[in-house]
């Protein structure tokens, strides 16, 4: 009879190890636990470009993440991209003429969109749109024009 | 007795076949055994001391040195780019994606799968089987579908137990040996390792081999031919074909999960 508790224990302590493991693997390891959750709110803010943005990029404010790029669209009337952020509902307070660039982390990491505030006295709310935008930079476009330049300097 | 090749062929084609549609069949009356286990859990819990706990040790010293390997190979090949904050991303994603998986089907087979190949075909051999049927208990029910959950079960756990390690193996030489800082560690990690798409498909992945390494050891332990040197073939069979059967799975898995 001890034997056999003694089996089943360790067979409860296994299976509670197991348990524990994948549940580390998913608070610890994954993205789980700074999932941005519970109350946002959505602006939009329409690019020329948005190279290599992602759904589920950050969205940053001097540098700290206050959301994240919840929807990619394109306007085919405005022939623009439009990118919907949704921003954590602590974060309320941005001026109406805030701006939105994207910038890439590093020489050759992940995009993420920046936000600038501006002065303005009202604030952006659910549905509005930002109206400064910067679109990516796009490395081709800067190379090509580098050469054009320099090929005009030398004539 | 010397067989011209084309019936030597012909043979060993039927031979193969048959042994493939043996291997179905005898998955079909496996599951068909498995509800019946519900009123006896006792079997599967004694099955699962033997199949996973006895297999925890081997799982967790391994995963340990993995998880040290890949630190240190990491950090060497980071270092030239700079980049060795982005070690935990790489140690966290080539655990939960592959190694932990892979690796744990493999030790899972040279450790559990090749015992419950000799058990079973042990038991045939020195004919308890038929001793089993002769009393009206089914060895099916009684044997195999017991052995079958247990290792389905314990899979992918022990998968889980080896990606955790791991990652501490990993952070262990990362932060602790080699000094990289502990938040980045954690938070490029955090950033990068998506809970659906590399956790959860991890997670299916080790179902997945529990499911194919543990039916090839009880299929290969019952189909034994009941003599020594048939059990001891069909042990060596196991671990072989459990080996094949999970890394061609693994890239077709792959393939469907990442191949985007």
């Amino acid at each position: 009879m001890g034997h056999s508790r003694l089996i089943e224990l360790s067979v409860g302590l296994f299976v509670a190890a197991g348990m524990a493991a994948l549940f580390m693997l998913a608070m610890q390891v994954s993205n789980l636990s700074n999932n941005i959750s519970g109350d946002t709110y959505a602006i939009t803010a329409a690019f020329e470009n948005i190279g290599g943005l992602k759904v589920r990029s950050p969205v940053t404010v001097s540098g700290v993440r206050v959301g994240r790029v919840d929807a990619i669209d394109y306007d085919s009337r405005a022939f623009e991209a439009v990118v919907t952020l949704s921003i954590d509902s602590r974060y309320n307070s941005f001026p109406e003429d805030t701006s939105a660039s994207i910038f890439t982390s590093g020489l050759l990491g992940e995009q993420y969109i920046a936000l600038e505030p501006g002065g303005s006295e009202t604030n952006l709310t659910e549905g509005d749109r930002v109206q400064l935008t910067q679109s990516a930079l796009v490395i081709e476009q800067l190379v090509g024009q580098f050469l054009y330049n320099q090929a005009g300097k030398q004539q | 007795m010397i067989l011209d090749p084309l019936q030597l062929l012909g043979r060993k084609g039927l031979g193969f076949f048959g042994r493939l549609g043996r291997g179905h069949l005898f998955l079909m009356q496996t599951l068909a055994g498995v509800p019946a286990l519900v009123l006896r859990p006792g079997l599967v819990i004694k099955q699962l001391y033997s199949v996973g706990v006895l297999t925890l040790l081997i799982i967790l010293v391994s995963g340990l040195f993995v998880g040290m390997v890949l630190g240190l190979q990491g950090y060497n090949t980071l270092v030239d780019f700079g980049a060795e904050e982005s070690l935990g991303v790489v140690v966290a994603l080539s655990l939960v994606r592959e190694l932990g998986p892979v690796v744990s089907a493999l030790l899972f087979a040279g450790r559990a799968g090749s015992a419950l190949t000799a058990e079973i075909g042990l038991m045939k051999a020195t004919e308890q089987l038929s001793g089993m049927e002769m009393m009206a208990v089914d060895p099916m029910r009684r044997i195999v579908a017991p052995r079958f959950v247990a290792g389905f079960i314990s899979m992918p756990l022990l998968a889980a137990i080896f990606s955790i390690v791991g990652v501490y193996g990993g952070y262990f030489v990362g932060v602790g040996l080699l000094g990289i800082d502990d938040g980045a560690f954690w938070s490029q990690m955090q950033a990068k390792v998506d809970l659906s798409d590399d956790v959860y498909n991890g997670v299916i992945k080790s179902f997945v081999f529990g499911f194919v390494a543990v039916w090839i050891a009880v299929f290969e332990g019952y189909d034994a031919v009941p003599t020594s040197e048939g059990v001891s073939r069909a042990t060596t069979r196991t671990v072989v074909h459990t080996a094949l059967a999970v890394l061609g799975l693994d890239f077709v898995l792959t393939a469907l999960m990442f191949g985007d």
